[in-house]
């Protein structure tokens, strides 16, 4: 130690310090109980259904469902097909109306009468139980016109809508109003401001949240089994016959008492979490792109 | 590059050079008072109002925006400038429960008419802003947003009016070579010059200008204070500015804005107080409250 004090930049012990520790180590708990979930889910949903997937790749992926479930071998062909059409066509269905409807509200209706009850009653909407959905377009299509893939469309789109419609309008609002003035201010009308500037602007959060409304519809069981029947072999049409999906696959396998099924259960959910893994995958390189190129 | 007839600051060849004030006033060259051209009018502005919902911002400004000159809005914070400025190109319009009231001509025009409209209004009357705003796009892609919604599709025209854009706004030198480069990767005072360009791109008659040097340092004011210069001869240019020395350097007319209490409100308001070429504002001005301003010793 010299004559003069020693300079000591060191934090001092304090109940701040102390605080921030015991906060950080509260923080990484709740990331390991998070994750634990996650990946308990993935690793027995891989160690259960890997094998049986991928036996004779491609064969599961592409032969009929066995019409006698207790008989084992492949096959999840039809079920990713009408998976694809009943979530594909729910997808066409809801995310442009959703964005449209979230444009009305954020850009036109704003806070008018309309526009409020318009949100209210959409906030209602996502709190509606899936199988009440199912019940709904039950009664209001299949009941004319039969089981179709289209019905669970219609029934997916129902659930996806109001999500779709509240994330694009959060989106919509994250765009600076500053964006919009200095398109105005250029002489550019109202409705081109929103498809070249303040669409472009908020697309990465709009096509993430149609993502997550597709994820969550994709595993939809419920309204499927009221709107799209079970078949076992592959229907190609959105609008005729009894259709099938991996949801209801799962749902029926899994119920069954034969090994067999309930094998095929397992490597049907694996599909599923690799298939929407797929798709979000492929959406976010293409936003990526669009992205860079602007 | 300072043209000679306008210069209304003692005659500086260095712009940014900071001018002290206090209880000293800012030399004015007498003489420039005389030389201010009789340009036609612009804007004639008749006892404008503006009103968010209830709440009167701004009231009684009379004035009249000459051609191809520069005139600077100075006043304290909340005195209705901004206000003013965009009540000029109906930016108003976008704010809900925004309304202007009085008469704001336009080349004798009520820009307020029913019949007239924003898109139309805006198109001949740009505006830069306090931000540098520039879109997401590409540094091209900004300059040709405004060309392309005026209806120019082709290429070899769009290419020509963003080299053109850009050169006026002395930009082209630093980005000829990454115009395809997102806009966002540039400077402050690099953004804020784009966002010039952008304006002048789609060929307006008049640039608004709302403290377009607030965010940046001396050496990019300097350089937008001389565009504002070059580009007088094609524009007429209205710029708020809380940076007296800066309306001093560049403007030929100065309106004073200030706040008082509102008698029907009993709420602050703003009013101009006075517009007068900007040599005598910072020489002689006639009221106390300007003179009290400048000098530094109020606001």
């Amino acid at each position: 130690m010299t004559a003069t004090a020693q300079l000591d930049l060191r934090a001092r012990p304090s109940w701040r310090t102390t605080k921030n520790k015991l906060m950080l180590g509260l923080m990484g708990v709740a990331v390991v109980l998070v994750a634990i979930p996650l990946i308990a889910v993935l690793s027995s949903v891989v160690q259960r259904g890997a094998a049986i997937a991928f036996k004779g790749f491609p064969d599961f992926f592409t032969a009929t469902i066995p019409v006698v479930s207790r008989r084992p071998g492949p096959g999840m062909g039809p079920a990713i097909l009408g998976t694809l059409l009943v979530t594909g066509g729910a997808t066409l269905i809801a995310v442009p109306l959703g964005i449209l409807g979230a444009i009305y509200l954020h850009e036109y209706g704003i806070s008018s009468k309309f526009a409020r009850l318009v949100r209210f009653m959409s906030t209602v909407m996502t709190g509606v139980p899936s199988v009440v959905m199912g019940l709904f377009v039950y009664l209001t299509w299949t009941l004319s016109f039969g089981y179709s893939a289209f019905g669970g469309a219609l029934a997916l789109a129902c659930l996806m809508l109001p999500v779709v419609i509240g994330s694009t309008e959060q989106m919509l609002r994250l765009v600076p109003s500053q964006l919009r003035e200095a398109a105005y201010a250029l002489g550019t009308t109202k409705s081109r401001t929103i498809l070249t500037v303040v669409l472009p602007a908020a697309l990465p959060g709009i096509v993430s949240g149609s993502l997550l409304a597709i994820a969550r519809a994709a595993g939809e069981t419920a309204p499927l089994l009221f709107a799209v029947g079970a078949a076992t072999a592959y229907n190609p049409h959105l609008f005729s016959e009894a259709n099938t999906a991996l949801s209801v696959q799962i749902f029926g396998n899994a119920n069954s008492s034969f090994p067999a099924a309930q094998e095929r259960a397992w490597a049907a959910a694996l599909t599923l979490v690799l298939l929407t893994f797929i798709v979000t995958l492929i959406a976010r390189i293409f936003t990526a792109r669009l992205a860079l190129k602007r | 590059m300072v043209t000679t007839t306008n210069t209304t600051t003692t005659a500086t060849s260095e712009p940014a050079r900071p001018i002290p004030y206090g209880s000293q006033r800012i030399a004015i060259d007498r003489k420039a008072v005389a030389q201010l051209p009789d340009t036609p009018v612009v804007f004639d502005c008749e006892n404008v109002e503006v009103y968010y919902g209830a709440f009167r911002a701004v009231r009684g400004v009379t004035l009249k925006i000459q051609a191809n000159q520069i005139t600077a809005f100075i006043g304290p914070s909340g005195c209705g400038k901004t206000t003013v400025l965009r009540s000029l190109n109906r930016m108003h319009d976008v704010i809900p429960g925004a309304r202007v009231a009085g008469h704001v001509r336009y080349r004798g025009i009520d820009l307020y008419a029913p019949e007239v409209s924003a898109t139309e209004v805006r198109r001949r009357i740009g505006m830069v802003f306090q931000k540098p705003n520039p879109f997401p796009k590409s540094i091209y892609d900004n300059i040709a947003f405004g060309p392309r919604v005026n209806g120019t599709r082709n290429k070899a025209d769009l290419d020509v009016i963003v080299e053109k854009s850009l050169r006026s706004a002395a930009l082209w030198d630093e980005v000829k070579d990454r115009l395809k480069s997102s806009a966002l990767g540039m400077s402050g005072g690099q953004q804020q010059r784009l966002c010039i360009a952008r304006t002048v791109a789609v060929e307006p008659e008049v640039v608004l200008m709302d403290e377009p040097c607030s965010a940046l340092d001396p050496i990019a004011t300097a350089r937008i204070e001389e565009l504002m210069r070059e580009l007088k001869s094609r524009f007429t240019i209205v710029i708020v500015t809380h940076n007296m020395q800066q309306a001093a350097r560049v403007s030929d007319r100065t309106a004073f804005f200030t706040t008082e209490l509102d008698s029907k409100s009993d709420r602050r308001t703003g009013t101009l107080v006075e517009f007068d070429a900007t040599s005598k504002i910072f020489s002689a001005p006639s009221d106390e409250r300007t003179e009290n301003y400048i000098t530094g010793r109020f606001g």
